[in-house]
């Protein structure tokens, strides 16, 4: 090479501009050590970013889980996906704000807006063939804004994310009958004492026969901070003011498909639904975990009332276009150590990425609203 | 002429280019997990965001109101072109990236709160379509970003050990 024994300092005074390649050549160690840093800072970003680890349960692994195993109907929720607007309003008690903060507690009247659903994929399965429903809320705190997602089952089969992914594949759906195959649930329930434990609970239930008289569960644990800055561990359940009655499986069978929308639009339409926030508060050595209930005579705490008052269906801009994320949370409610909530979060955000930019199409309940009379 | 960007512009550079590492670590790891992490990750990247934003203004300010050192003089053409729509790629990023991210949530009907309880307004309508689209431009917008780093990276990198010049030492 022509550059071959110059003197080093020339190229401090006037490097040569023609030749970056030479210039390189001149100096292999240095250009090798900054290659290295590259290559080290894009495998680091692509270390955190998951690449190099496939086994790692990502959101978006999460989801394509639940697509594969249980079928994706594009524009809706991975889950819940058949589902109806509501708006209403929240009131604390006066006892509410002794034991949380938020300002959603604090007796004013709280504007509510939410959804009603059944937990499937397909926006088009007939009610009978879903027992599990969700209400979910969000309304507008003090330095935020609260959103939950309850639903009606006796807490969940399983405590863990990793858990709740095998049960994903483990309750897909047989393409022949429709139902889960029993050749893969019967291990899942073998391996899993959690989840024959919910089994014997989900069997031990009635169903409610709609949903005005029916009651959800906060799902996960949260905490409550109340005035004093204590911190509580709590869960609580929306819980249906009007009495209970249930329908029997051959009466769900013969009723129309959408008959638990139908009767929802018609109770709404006759006067305002209602339910009763109550929080239940854990004991020390009561269990975080979804699949453990606690034990009867935990402290029992009546938050305030939600009135419903009206119901529609999903259309632009109303609640198909809102993440019920159960961890959007306002100062004075916070998440515990519960893992499935967190979850629940990531996999919210991946199903809500994707269903926002798929072309729309209404459920089974489209064009349908109803107005609680004053 | 100065041979130094002014004291502000150095401290800001420094700064901002251990926020905005952060940031692209941050925001690349916690979609990538379904652990708390992701949400303790995630109330962070909001946060440290809007100091960005923040920071980028006052830095743009600087950048606009004092003196900057002039490249080598010898320096091939291609390399200075690369090195000027490089930095203009730079000061764009810094201000859209957080941009982005903050109309995205807004699109999506998000609240947008930071430090724990400091609500912002949004600034863009709540919209489907439009958040799709923010919310890819979001992603793509952090890896052009990270690329562009990784250049000026290998560029000061360049300057330093290869070239010799004292364009490095312009800003440390």
């Amino acid at each position: 090479m022509a550059d071959d024994g110059h003197n080093p300092d020339d190229a401090a005074r006037s490097p040569p501009s023609a030749d970056t390649l030479a210039l390189l050549r001149r100096r292999p160690v240095q250009a090798v050590a900054i290659a290295a840093i590259l290559g080290i800072a894009a495998a680091a970003f692509a270390y955190t970013g998951g690449w190099l680890t496939p086994d790692r349960l990502s959101p978006a692994r999460f989801v394509d889980g639940m697509q594969q195993a249980h079928g994706v109907f594009p524009g809706f929720r991975r889950s819940h996906a058949k589902g109806i607007c509501l708006a209403g309003t929240f009131m604390g008690t006066p006892d509410a704000k002794s034991w949380s903060v938020a300002s959603v507690f604090n007796g004013d009247p709280v504007p509510v807006t939410g959804r009603f659903a059944e937990s499937t994929p397909n926006p088009y399965a007939p009610d009978s063939s879903d027992p599990v429903r969700s209400m979910a809320l969000r309304m507008p705190a003090e330095g935020g804004e609260w959103r939950t997602g309850m639903n009606n089952t006796p807490g969940l089969p399983v405590s863990t994310t990793e858990d709740f992914f095998a049960l994903v594949f483990a309750t897909a759906p047989d393409p022949q009958t429709g139902k889960p195959d029993p050749a893969k649930v019967q291990p899942f329930v073998a391996s899993h004492p959690e989840m024959a434990a919910y089994l014997a609970r989900a069997a031990a239930k009635p169903l409610a026969a709609n949903f005005v008289n029916d009651s959800f569960n906060s799902v996960n644990g949260f905490i409550y901070v109340a005035p004093d800055g204590q911190r509580r561990l709590v869960r609580w359940t929306m819980r249906a003011e009007a009495p209970f009655s249930s329908l029997s499986q051959e009466e769900r069978e013969k009723a129309a498909p959408n008959y638990v929308f139908d009767d929802l639009l018609a109770q709404v339409a006759a006067g305002p639904q209602k339910w009763r926030l109550i929080a239940t508060f854990a004991e020390p050595g009561d269990p975080n975990k979804a699949a453990e209930l606690w034990p009867e005579g935990r402290r029992e705490v009546d938050m305030g009332e939600l009135i419903v008052t009206h119901v529609e269906s999903e259309a632009p801009g109303n609640c198909r276009d809102i993440n019920f994320d159960p961890m959007v949370l306002p100062p004075g409610i916070e998440p515990s150590d519960d893992p499935i909530a967190y979850a629940r979060s990531a996999v919210y955000s991946s199903s809500f990425r994707r269903r926002m930019g798929e072309p729309k199409s209404p459920s089974a309940i489209a064009g349908r609203s109803a107005e609680a009379p004053q | 002429m100065t041979h130094y960007f002014n004291g502000l512009a150095r401290v800001l550079h420094w700064l901002m280019a251990l926020l905005i590492l952060t940031m692209l670590f941050i925001g690349i790891g916690m979609v990538s997990t379904v652990s708390p992490r992701y949400y303790e990750l995630l109330t962070v990247h909001r946060s440290i965001g809007i100091v960005v934003l923040v920071l980028a203004a006052v830095r743009l300010i600087n950048r606009l109101l004092r003196p900057v050192p002039p490249l080598p003089a010898d320096l091939p053409g291609w390399q200075r072109f690369a090195a000027q729509s490089s930095h203009l790629m730079l000061y764009v990023l810094m201000f859209a990236l957080p941009l982005v991210g903050w109309a995205m949530l807004s699109a999506g009907g998000y609240p947008i709160v930071i430090f724990g309880s400091i609500p912002l307004p949004p600034i863009a309508p709540h919209g489907d379509q439009l958040f799709a689209v923010l919310r890819t431009s979001h992603s793509v917008l952090a890896f052009l970003l990270f690329a562009i780093i990784l250049a000026h990276l290998a560029a000061a990198l360049f300057h330093r050990l290869i070239r010799q010049d004292d364009v490095l030492k312009s800003m440390t």
